[in-house]
């Protein structure tokens, strides 16, 4: 249960912060699209956890949510878990039998994804 | 369904319902062995009270994902119960039976589970009967299949030679693979596209989570496109789990693109099939265990008798299968495949489809097979649809080579016959030859697999070769490998001294060895006449059916039109 709850505490985190992505990512006008980096940053902090953004260029987002307790995350750390993401990311992209927008089930992202989290910790 | 469940039975009653062929015996026993683990646990609970009851297959949710085989294999009993809740008493009785069979059964579990859902479940007990028989007989009897499901040739002439080492590619299967990778990108040395790789292997009627993880374990330079090497790790990769073998988590090392058969290189290719066998006979404590490490990556230990059980069958096979091998290559590898493979396989397969995947390519055994019996004859319609893009390449590589007199791609190198390297063409060879270390060794097998005359068609092509390369001439390496930034360079370059060096050759050699270019000529030329012809009625098919598709798009487009000005 707790499990449970958790996870779907984690959803709901995720969720808002995508209006938050929205807004930074709507915020530059046209002309400054090629220059808006990537990396968005912290979205928003709350109590327990704070919450980091990343738009790639085809508007996929990425959103790490990190214990706030966690203060040894640096922001290089973070911005090279984005990177890692991304390039994992463009691997199971380049998979042709993978539809955009389903669940990636790619044993290597998931355990690129896990590594990451296991050295956060 | 119905075949699966009574698999249930006949591994109970240890009847030889349906084996699997002598060539997997050894190794897709122990292989299924474990898969029948989870079914039986799970969905076979009900069945294995002897009940031939059917039972609906076991819902995707039971089963937990087990991603890692330390847990299943430490609790049999554990995880039997939370897979199937209704069924917590039979499981552990169920458990035990099987665990005679091998503790890797929960191993298998693990593999079938690693896409965490278990569709089919019916299914697996076909594999356990299968596979719990072979293993109490610990014979290589001539299974009857039973399930009379339609021989997938294709994929079975590939397997034959399976037994000993499932992440090994012999002769005759990268021999296929070449031809296959041909009917989609003629050039060798050259990309095929993912969209391209994706529809030819969406053929084989895998499941679509199965190909992703093939296509990630092939595709080495994930960039969105297969090479020649990358392309034969999948299709071997699709054709050993076709077979019944589980994926993989990792690439084995023998199917790495620079992997370099060991052995094979140093013999020559009078030799042929001889020291090939002997080879592989030699190599079967170590592919025994290359297998078993590689297979073993989703399992945890065997236990000592399994493996040895596996061991001994191997040995057998191999030894069985020598034999097979040398009259193998004398025969056409389509006609070499014994009853015993076809349905087997296809239906060990549907049923590890089934039960591994939640998707629906695998409703029963029997549809399955009857899937299959589509990819046999899709061969000649692969090139059709490939056409469309490759037919231009073909053409244009076709009337560039007889224009030249050389065909890069095309396996009748009608000028090439006889030829000596030019000398300018010689330093691109060299690097092409020493990166891809394999690609010398997979060559001299499949000269040596060529031998004999009789031999698929590209035998006479690849005698050429193996001649030519006698000779010393190696610029056919790097048009036949995947070496596909330098081939590229190089066979340019190469083409067009080929030319100029044939027409001075040709005048040097004497008469005897003209008219034997000649004759080899005249054969190259008819296969490229029965390859354009082929080519032209698949083009025309096409034309056909676009005809068709514009005629009923314009009749749609008529209908419409009142309607929208109305």
């Amino acid at each position: 249960d707790n499990v449970c709850s958790g996870e779907l505490k984690f959803h709901y985190t995720v969720h808002t912060s995508l209006d938050v992505v929205e807004e930074k990512i709507s915020g530059v006008g046209k002309a400054l699209a090629d220059q808006r980096e990537l990396y968005l940053g912290l979205l928003y902090p709350t109590e327990d956890y704070k919450v980091y953004g990343y738009v790639t260029n085809s508007k996929v987002k990425f959103v790490i949510v990190v214990d706030s307790s966690n203060t040894s995350l640096r922001d290089n750390e973070i911005r090279s878990m984005f990177r890692k993401l991304h390039n994992s990311f463009t691997d199971v992209m380049c998979n042709p039998f993978y539809n955009p927008g389903d669940p990636i089930q790619s044993k290597a992202f998931d355990s690129i994804v896990s590594t990451m989290m296991v050295q956060a910790c | 369904m119905a075949a699966a469940q009574a698999g249930l039975p006949v591994r109970l009653e240890s009847v030889a319902g349906e084996l699997p062929l002598p060539v997997f015996v050894g190794i897709t026993n122990e292989l299924e062995m474990r898969y029948p683990n989870h079914p039986s646990t799970n969905e076979s609970q009900p069945h294995i009270l002897g009940s031939l009851t059917g039972s609906a297959p076991h819902p995707p949710a039971d089963r937990p994902v087990l991603r890692h085989p330390d847990t299943s294999m430490d609790k049999q009993e554990a995880w039997s119960p939370p897979r199937s809740p209704g069924i917590s008493p039979p499981c552990s009785p169920s458990a035990y039976r099987s665990y005679p069979y091998g503790a890797q059964r929960n191993g298998t579990d693990t593999l079938l589970a690693y896409d965490g859902k278990v569709p089919g479940r019916p299914s697996v007990p076909q594999e356990n009967s299968s596979p719990s028989h072979y293993s109490l007989k610990l014979q290589s009897e001539q299974p009857v299949i039973t399930r009379g499901a339609s021989v997938e040739r294709l994929v079975e002439r590939a397997e034959i030679d399976y037994s000993d080492e499932p992440w090994r590619i012999t002769e005759e299967q990268r021999e296929y693979y070449t031809n296959q990778f041909r009917s989609l990108q003629p050039d060798l040395n050259a990309l095929i596209m993912g969209t391209v790789a994706k529809n030819f292997f969406t053929k084989s009627k895998l499941p679509i989570p199965e190909l992703s993880h093939i296509w990630e374990l092939s595709d080495v330079d994930k960039d969105g496109a297969l090479t020649f090497p990358e392309f034969c790790t999948a299709f071997h990769l699709i054709v050993a789990r076709k077979n019944g073998y589980p994926l993989p988590e990792t690439l084995p090392a023998t199917l790495r693109p620079g992997f370099v058969e060991p052995g094979v290189v140093t013999v020559p290719p009078s030799e042929a099939t001889e020291p090939l066998i002997v080879f592989d006979d030699n190599m079967m404590p170590g592919a025994n265990q290359l297998e078993m490490g590689s297979v073993d990556l989703q399992m945890t230990s065997r236990p000592g008798v399994t493996a040895k059980q596996d061991r001994r069958e191997e040995s057998r096979k191999p030894a069985e299968f020598s034999p097979k091998r040398i009259p193998d290559p004398h025969e056409k590898p389509i006609q070499r495949v014994s009853t015993l493979k076809p349905d087997s396989p296809q239906e060990l397969d549907a049923n590890m489809k089934s039960r591994t995947r939640p998707r629906s390519y695998s409703s029963t055994s029997m549809d399955d097979a009857m899937k299959k019996v589509e990819e046999p004859p899709t061969p000649p319609p692969r090139p059709q649809k490939t056409h469309s893009r490759a037919s231009s390449l073909d053409l244009n590589k076709l009337f560039q080579q007889s224009g030249q007199g050389s065909r890069p791609s095309q396996h009748s190198l009608s000028a090439k016959s006889g030829w000596l390297p030019p000398p300018p063409a010689l330093p691109p060879r060299p690097p092409a030859t020493q990166i891809f270390s394999f690609l010398p060794s997979s060559e001299k097998s499949s000269q040596k697999a060529v031998q004999q005359p009789n031999f698929a068609d590209f035998s006479k092509f690849r005698e050429e070769d193996s001649t030519l390369r006698h000779q010393g001439h190696a610029p056919q390496k790097p048009v036949r490998r995947k070496l596909h930034p330098e081939s590229q360079s190089a066979t340019p370059p190469s083409a067009t001294p080929y030319s100029a060096a044939t027409l001075t050759k040709s005048t040097q050699r004497p008469p005897p060895k003209q008219k034997r270019e000649i004759q080899m000529a005249i054969r190259k030329n008819r296969e490229t006449n029965a390859v354009l012809t082929r080519l032209n009625s698949e083009l025309q098919q096409q034309l056909k059916v676009v005809h068709r598709e514009r005629v009923t798009l314009e009749s749609q487009l008529e209908l419409l039109r009142p309607v929208a000005s109305t």
